[in-house]
């Protein structure tokens, strides 16, 4: 027994070493998305991401939760490069997609942010009309044809849940919407241009609790077509539309594991305190 | 390994407070089911139809208590949204009151049994195996409550071991009761009396070695129900899960 549990002992450290933990060494290789190796991130010289490894499961939602200043949303950033706007920035490590490295000199970053999307906390629709909103990212590639556009514009608006809202004032200045059907816009805007990944920053803490289902349902029906990482400060929203958890707690990845048990039993006693409202 | 007793230090005092409250109370209502069960065995062995008449009165506080424990935790549940360690303090505790209202009902059986034995006039024969097993039984729920209080496994292990012990005691009792019967066939009213408190006393140990999956569920998140004893004995002594 007692060489037992010697073994398993030592077997945990080794994977909390390697930074793979048991729910990640039960992913398949062909359904991960996003790789995360020893990632550091600094803003000058304060360092805010520490030796970051995680796996992001293909067509999964993954939510990442912790206090403010944790980490998660430079986090969700470094997913598609919104981090090389922040002159200071730094990364060490790396972050693959589909196996190939996104910060590889080689890439182009608008390719890696058309492939993966993101939404923010505050919806930010264009001043233009829904139609010409939707119809964005196709026409900086140069699309232009009206059947198309037409045609993308309608599945998209439909993928984001709002085609019967919407569709008799398609082109209707957007800001004139609600902030609930502006978010959902915004994602109509992002699957528009087929994006294998939608980072969603937030998405619902500026809206009143029926948006907020309403767009916790949208996540539910676009993990079907897309891998889903969302930021919450809402615990009980992480525990509802997630399939995996990730709590981060100052720079570091604390604890990653599905979210049934991370909200029931978590192996962590910081994931414990925090989920549970305690003071450490 | 888990923290004793701690579910404290939320943030929220209010909230702290209502824990303890549940918990608090639950603990009073199994001190009072442990009493039942305990005089219930002694109105039996004495044949004292005051004591039994009590325990029946008694079952009605014990269904009150478990009603009103039982809404408390649901109120939290709608209120507070528990998550891990305190999520499954409130699930096991809305789950040993359901137990620990059916020990109340099977201590309320056993003092029936009791006023009908001495309405058919006692037996000529001693029922030391209710004094037996009842004071195991009763044992096996004080030593389920006190896992609970003290977030006490290993302790919670034991009750269920003394399950074991208590089903063999109960096997050999009804053997004995079914020669004395067939030996004496006019006592087969009086000895039927015997059987079905028996029966009684062996159910609250079921509840009480259910109590004590529930603790193990309570301090580990592993769910021990339906698993042989050695299985539970695994899961208690893996400290990584």
């Amino acid at each position: 027994m007692t060489t037992e549990k010697a073994a398993v002992k030592s077997h945990a450290i080794n994977m909390e070493s390697l930074g793979r933990t048991r729910v990640e060494q039960s992913i398949h290789d062909e359904d991960i998305t996003l790789t995360v190796d020893n990632l550091d991130l600094y803003y000058g010289e304060k360092q805010a991401l520490f030796d970051v490894n995680m796996v992001i499961p293909r067509k999964k939602v993954t939510a990442f939760i912790g206090p403010s200043g944790c980490g998660k949303s430079t986090l969700l950033r470094c997913f598609n490069r919104m981090n090389d706007l922040v002159d200071t920035c730094r990364v060490d490590g790396g972050i693959s997609l589909d196996g190939s490295n996104i910060y590889d000199k080689r890439v182009d970053v608008a390719t890696l942010r058309r492939r993966v999307g993101m939404v923010f906390q505050k919806p930010n629709p264009f001043p233009k009309s829904i139609y010409e909103n939707v119809a964005y990212g196709l026409r900086i590639q140069g699309i232009n044809k009206k059947r198309v556009l037409d045609e993308v514009v309608e599945r998209s608006l439909r993928g984001a849940a709002l085609w019967d809202e919407v569709k008799d004032r398609l082109h209707d200045n957007a800001l004139g919407m609600s902030g609930g059907q502006q978010q959902r816009l915004v994602i109509a805007r992002t699957i528009a241009v087929e994006p294998e990944v939608l980072l969603l920053d937030e998405p619902a803490s500026a809206l009143d609790p029926i948006s907020t289902l309403k767009i916790e349902e949208l996540i539910y029906e676009l993990k079907d077509k897309y891998t889903i990482v969302i930021v919450t400060h809402n615990m009980q929203q992480a525990a509802r539309v997630s399939d995996y958890t990730a709590f981060m707690y100052i720079g570091k990845l604390i604890e990653f594991d599905n979210t049934d048990i991370l909200f029931t039993n978590p192996s962590n006693k910081q994931t414990e305190d925090y989920i549970t409202g305690r003071y450490g | 390994m888990k923290e004793k007793n701690s579910h404290t230090h939320h943030i929220s005092q209010q909230f702290n407070t209502e824990l303890d409250d549940i918990k608090t109370r639950m603990l009073e209502m199994g001190g009072l089911v442990e009493k039942q069960v305990a005089d219930a065995t002694n109105a039996f062995m004495s044949l004292d139809t005051g004591l039994a008449e009590e325990v029946k009165r008694g079952d009605k506080l014990v269904n009150a208590l478990e009603v009103s424990i039982d809404e408390d935790c649901t109120i939290i549940l709608a209120r507070r949204q528990p998550a891990a360690s305190d999520l499954r303090l409130v699930l096991s505790i809305s789950k040993i009151l359901s137990d620990l209202e059916r020990m109340g009902d099977e201590a309320s059986k056993v003092a029936d049994s009791a006023i009908k034995l001495t309405e058919l006039g006692g037996l000529p024969r001693s029922v030391l195996e209710i004094r037996h097993i009842g004071d195991h039984v009763a044992g096996m729920v004080r030593g389920s409550l006190d896992a609970f209080a003290r977030f006490d496994i290993d302790l919670a292990l034991e009750v269920a071991e003394e399950d074991k012990a208590v089903d063999l005691e109960y096997g050999t009792a009804m053997r004995s009761l079914v020669t004395y019967m067939i030996e004496d066939p006019r006592t087969i009213s009086s000895v039927l009396q015997v059987m079905w408190a028996l029966r009684s006393l062996e159910r609250v140990g079921d509840h009480a070695r259910n109590i004590a999956e529930h603790v193990i569920y309570l301090v580990k998140g592993a769910n021990v129900r339906h698993v042989n004893i050695e299985e539970m004995a695994a899961t208690v002594q893996d400290q990584q899960s």
